[in-house]
């Protein structure tokens, strides 16, 4: 047997359905933030996979890897600051008991 | 024709990210959760040194598992009480969020399988990407260099770290 790309997309498909279920289904803010990270690293591999089977010579899917992997911790780190302060101000992280912030 | 070590390894890989992702996002403990995120990442991580990419393999043990998953455990422990389980799901937004899964997953799937003959292609060979190439390209100016988002990114960084201290800090 062979291993094609799509050995290798199949689990990446999964894993950002699974990130999709997630943060349509959770309430906890950290958890919605959980599932965007599943989804993040799921476009990361594909990124890889793509680059390492049609242009093995170059490395701009690798770099597209490192640019979103660094903003992914950027990101992340500026969530969880905002959810600490809400959680200070309400006491609660579920996105249903939020109310105060809609329109 | 792939040897048996080789098929072993990719059956590993595969299935603990597959396991452990439906994991993450069905345990009801959020700790477990953000465990099992943990091993998804050291398994993509894997994925990354099978395809030959060395330093991307140790970029995300380094910044994912080392760094976001620390922040990710201290903000849990920070804003939920020990033993607190989430609440069951109403089966109706659970029933929403598996068709809108299982639909994107179909129709993804349904496209990765029919349009993507030319995909069909084995692993061709390549020369693993040295420390030198890679900070070359980082910090060059040409084409296929990377000098313009290197800085861009170490200004968002920079931006992060102020406003995190900003929005976060005790008034």
């Amino acid at each position: 047997m062979e291993f094609t790309p799509v050995y290798y997309l199949i689990p990446s498909l999964v894993m950002f359905c699974c990130g999709v279920y997630g943060f349509l289904t959770r309430r906890n803010m950290i958890a919605m933030l959980i599932s965007i990270e599943l989804m993040l690293n799921a476009v990361d591999i594909n990124f890889v996979v793509f680059n390492r089977y049609l242009f093995p010579g170059s490395m701009e899917g690798m770099m597209f890897t490192l640019f979103a992997i660094g903003i992914a911790a950027a990101e992340t780190a500026l969530a969880i600051a905002i959810i600490i302060n809400l959680y200070r101000v309400a006491k609660n992280i579920d996105v249903h008991d939020i109310t105060q912030m809609k329109f | 024709m792939e040897s048996v070590g080789s098929i072993i390894i990719y059956l590993i890989i595969a299935l603990s990210i597959i396991v452990f992702s439906v994991l993450t996002v069905t345990t009801r403990k959020i700790l477990r959760a953000a465990t099992y995120l943990l091993f998804t990442l050291f398994a993509t991580a894997a994925l990354y040194f099978k395809l030959d990419y060395e330093f991307l393999g140790s970029v995300q043990i380094a910044v994912y598992a080392g760094g976001i998953v620390v922040l990710f455990v201290f903000s849990i422990l920070l804003t939920t009480k020990p033993g607190d389980n989430s609440e069951k799901l109403a089966s109706r937004s659970r029933a929403l969020g598996l068709v809108g899964a299982v639909a994107m997953a179909g129709v993804a799937a349904w496209a990765l399988c029919s349009r993507c003959a030319d995909l069909f292609t084995a692993l061709p060979s390549m020369q693993n990407p040295t420390m030198h190439q890679i900070g070359t390209a980082m910090l060059g100016t040409g084409y296929g260099q990377y000098l313009l988002p290197f800085e861009a990114i170490s200004v968002l960084l920079l931006a992060c770290i102020i406003g995190g201290i900003v929005v976060a800090r005790k008034r």
